[in-house]
């Protein structure tokens, strides 16, 4: 055996900022673009999880990028899985670990598993191995989705993360049709979290809220079984923004309520952060117009495409926030008024 | 109905029993103690899975036994199992088998000892669920090891052989059984199964080394090589699959010593070839009609015929079967199997024993046969049929040789 790290599995949450282990698992070494928040979320991931923590990560920019030969940021043990695998790479590592420790072919301790994927390996192509391992109750392994809207690897094509009406290889804006894409973001951390009901964890977070994302991992790997987080994450190269952005555009998903913060602990959702202030009215909730007026993808938005997109995220504050798990309901009175500047996008100021 | 019965050998108590190939594959499993296995269903290899759910259901063996959502999702499953040390079983079919393959294909690529079972069976549409060897030798050139039984006992023994030389670290490669769908993964044989003893004196407990994934041995597996490095792994591939020839004859010789069968070579049966002129060659069950024949047209016609049944086709024993083969005047190679457009228009068998016997300066003619396909039975007159072609190649007829014939086919 190559390294002697202490066994430590203490994953108390954390209080503050000054609480937050010191110790690097995800280092420097790897190629993501400058301002990638996928790569923040692996850092997070893995500073919350520890060292005895096994990682596996299903093909996307968070394997390319990442773990070129020779350079591997990875300290915790890594294995690549395929693009649709996470779930069941996931559940393979969990029962290996498991079996091999109660038949005496491995010390017994507690390890963690966590599977990473990006959208298109986790909401799309993967999704049904994620939805079987959900059910495998007497497995402990995480699966992360880290959700950077696009096939973001393979040069930023449409996923079912993508937002509605945002410009990718695969959905340009073009004379004839302005917009390529319309369809509604899939709504994986709520069907997850409605349609597997014995998962004791299943949340929804930001790397632009640290403490609050690796609360969550450390809570989904504390109480076991298979469980599920899903972040979303700025992406500048896929989003076209400056990447000095990174961390205000996850402010503004959130703020603009369009990326609810929950978790969903034994079947009971706790809102958190910002999130959680506007649903008690001691924050307004903030224009989606300011969240996609910062970012290319929308540059070929009209009123009417803001206004629909403004449309269906009230209809989601007011209507639902997890079908099937939470009916939300917020009085009208709490939902913002919006005003909308009439000019079309493109011709707006951008920040 | 289970008896007991002594290996003259070793003086040890074994059971004999009726079992079908499937059920042959569960006990392997259990005497194997196999740590994790994930199944689907497709038939004809899933009666593998019912054999061992009902072993586990009675208690007869401890395993982590995943019902998957697909065969992509149970190759995975076991591929990462494998990485942290477990031993693990798998298997598909036809459709199944190609569902999986992009699995199957990085799990040769990584060097993960994994053994499966591949049930035959024809590729369905038009509605054809039959044995048939498309599905297993699409992997010939991925890099898994690539075995076919011929019976139960054969299955059983094979598998144990799968895990020994597939987990050797000399090796180090995936291995996919063959079994033909109904003739073999459904028929019952009468079947010896070892003892524990025994079967623990054959086989080591698996250990991966300095290649487990675990938190003491913080290694990154599969990272982005590129074009840097991959001819260099795809090099090592080829070492260790070049290896496992000589360590399918050491497992061989000494899985002879221990359970005392196996016949004389590991990679080939020979079926009365001592003073046969013309003999036919290929995989699986279709040995068995062909030895029926064999007696039938000895004892009717006195023709001097003979079959040689290859038991590994990957790694490819071409030594083995050079030495066999050219000592005939003519070889017809059945395949249960077509390559469409390859040459000569002929399955793959034929065209890779055509390929072995290429360098040899005194070599027999070569026929290949396509028959059997999508599960058709093998009659005698086929038989037959296939032995006159052979023969008439080796005198001479040029419209018999050098060429491949359909065998049974309505035209
Ligand atoms: C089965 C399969 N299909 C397609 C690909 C090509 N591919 C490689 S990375 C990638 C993008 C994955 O996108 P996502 O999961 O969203 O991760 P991201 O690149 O955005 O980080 C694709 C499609 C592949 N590796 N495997
Ligand atoms: S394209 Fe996006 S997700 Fe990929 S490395 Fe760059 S910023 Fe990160």
């Amino acid at each position: 055996m190559t390294t002697e790290i202490m066994p430590a599995q203490d994953l108390p949450q954390i209080k503050g900022v000054k609480d937050v282990p010191y110790d690097e698992l995800f280092v420097s070494g790897h190629r993501t673009c400058q301002g990638c928040e996928s790569a923040l979320v692996m850092r997070h991931m893995v500073k919350a999880s520890g060292p005895r923590t096994i990682v596996l990560g299903s093909t996307g920019c968070m394997y390319v990028a990442n773990t070129t030969y020779y350079t591997t940021p990875w300290v915790v043990p890594w294995m690549h899985t395929q693009l649709g695998a996470s779930g069941s790479a996931a559940l393979g590592t969990a029962a290996g670990l498991k079996v091999l420790m109660r038949k005496g072919k491995l010390k017994n301790e507690k390890i963690n598993v966590i599977a990473f994927c990006g959208d298109g390996g986790g909401a799309d192509m993967g999704i049904g191995a994620i939805s079987a391992t959900l059910t495998h109750k007497d497995y402990n392994c995480l699966v992360l989705l880290y959700d950077n809207e696009s096939y973001a690897n393979t040069d930023i094509q449409l996923s079912s993360q993508t937002p509605y009406g945002a410009v990718t290889t695969f959905s340009p804006s073009g004379d004839k049709k302005r917009l390529m894409h319309t369809r509604w973001k899939k709504n994986v951390p709520g069907m997850l979290a409605a349609g597997h009901p014995e998962s004791r964890y299943i949340a929804a977070g930001c790397a632009a809220y640290a403490v609050d994302l690796m609360n969550k991992i450390r809570k989904a790997l504390e109480l076991g079984g298979p469980t599920f987080v899903h972040t979303l994450d700025p992406c500048p190269k896929g989003w076209d923004y400056h990447p000095q952005y990174s961390q205000e555009l996850g402010h503004l998903a959130v703020e603009t309520g369009i990326w609810p913060l929950y978790e969903v602990v034994d079947g009971v959702c706790n809102l958190t952060g910002p999130t959680r202030q506007i649903a008690e009215g001691r924050k307004k909730r903030k224009p989606v117009y300011e969240y996609l007026k910062r970012q290319g993808r929308f540059a070929h938005f009209i009123d009417e495409d803001v206004e629909h997109f403004q449309a269906q995220v009230d209809k989601m504050w007011t209507d639902w926030l997890i079908p099937g798990v939470i009916p939300f309901t917020v009085p009208a009175k709490d939902v913002a008024i919006l005003k909308i500047d009439k000019k079309p996008m493109h011709e707006q100021k951008t920040a | 109905m289970a008896v007991e019965v002594k290996t003259k050998e070793t003086n040890e108590i074994e059971t004999e029993q009726l079992a079908t190939g499937c059920e042959a594959i569960a006990e392997a499993i259990r005497l194997a103690d196999v740590d994790v296995m994930a199944a689907y269903p497709i038939r004809p290899y899933d009666g593998v899975m019912q054999a061992a759910a009902k072993l586990i259901a009675n208690g007869k063996m401890d395993v982590e036994y995943i019902v998957a959502d697909g065969e992509h999702s149970q190759f995975e499953i076991v591929k990462h199992a494998c990485a942290v040390g477990a031993r693990v079983f798998v298997g598909s079919s036809g459709v199944g088998w190609f569902y999986a393959f992009e699995a199957i294909a990085v799990t040769a690529g990584l060097r993960l000892p994994v053994v499966a079972i591949c049930g035959n069976r024809a590729l369905d549409d038009p509605g054809a669920f039959g044995t048939e060897h498309n599905d297993s030798l699409a992997v010939r050139d991925l890099g898994w090891l690539l075995p076919w039984a011929e019976t139960a006992q054969e299955a059983l023994d094979l598998a144990l052989m799968a895990w020994r030389v597939a987990e050797d670290k000399r090796v180090s490669l995936p291995v996919a059984i063959g079994l033909d769908g109904a003739f073999l993964t459904h028929s019952q044989h009468i079947v010896k199964i070892p003892t524990q003893a025994a079967v623990d004196r054959f086989l080591p407990k698996f250990d991966l080394g300095d290649r487990l994934l675990h938190p003491d041995n913080p290694i990154t597996i599969a990272p982005q090589v590129d074009q840097d490095w991959l001819m260099e792994i795809r090099r090592q591939n080829d070492a260790a699959m070049r290896n496992a020839l000589g360590v399918i004859r050491e497992a061989h010789a000494d899985f002879k010593r221990i359970f005392g069968r196996g016949g004389e070579s590991p990679f080939l049966d020979e079926y009365m070839t001592d003073d046969a002129e013309v003999v036919v060659i290929g995989q699986g069950t279709l040995s068995l009609p062909m030895k029926v024949a064999i007696r039938r047209l000895r004892k009717e016609r006195g023709l001097k015929i003979g079959l040689v049944r290859l038991k590994w086709f990957r790694p490819f024993p071409t030594e083995e079967v050079v030495k066999s083969l050219r000592r005939f005047k003519a070889v017809g190679v059945i395949d249960r199997d077509y390559s469409f457009g390859s040459p000569y228009y002929g399955g793959v068998l034929y065209n890779e024993i055509r390929s072995a016997l290429y360098s040899q300066e005194k070599r027999p003619v070569i026929v290949g046969f396509i028959a059997g396909l999508g599960g058709r039975e093998i009659e005698q007159p086929m038989a037959t049929e296939i032995f006159e072609k052979t023969m008439a190649a080796g005198k001479g007829d040029l419209a018999a040789g050098d060429t491949c014939h359909w065998i049974g086919v309505r035209e």
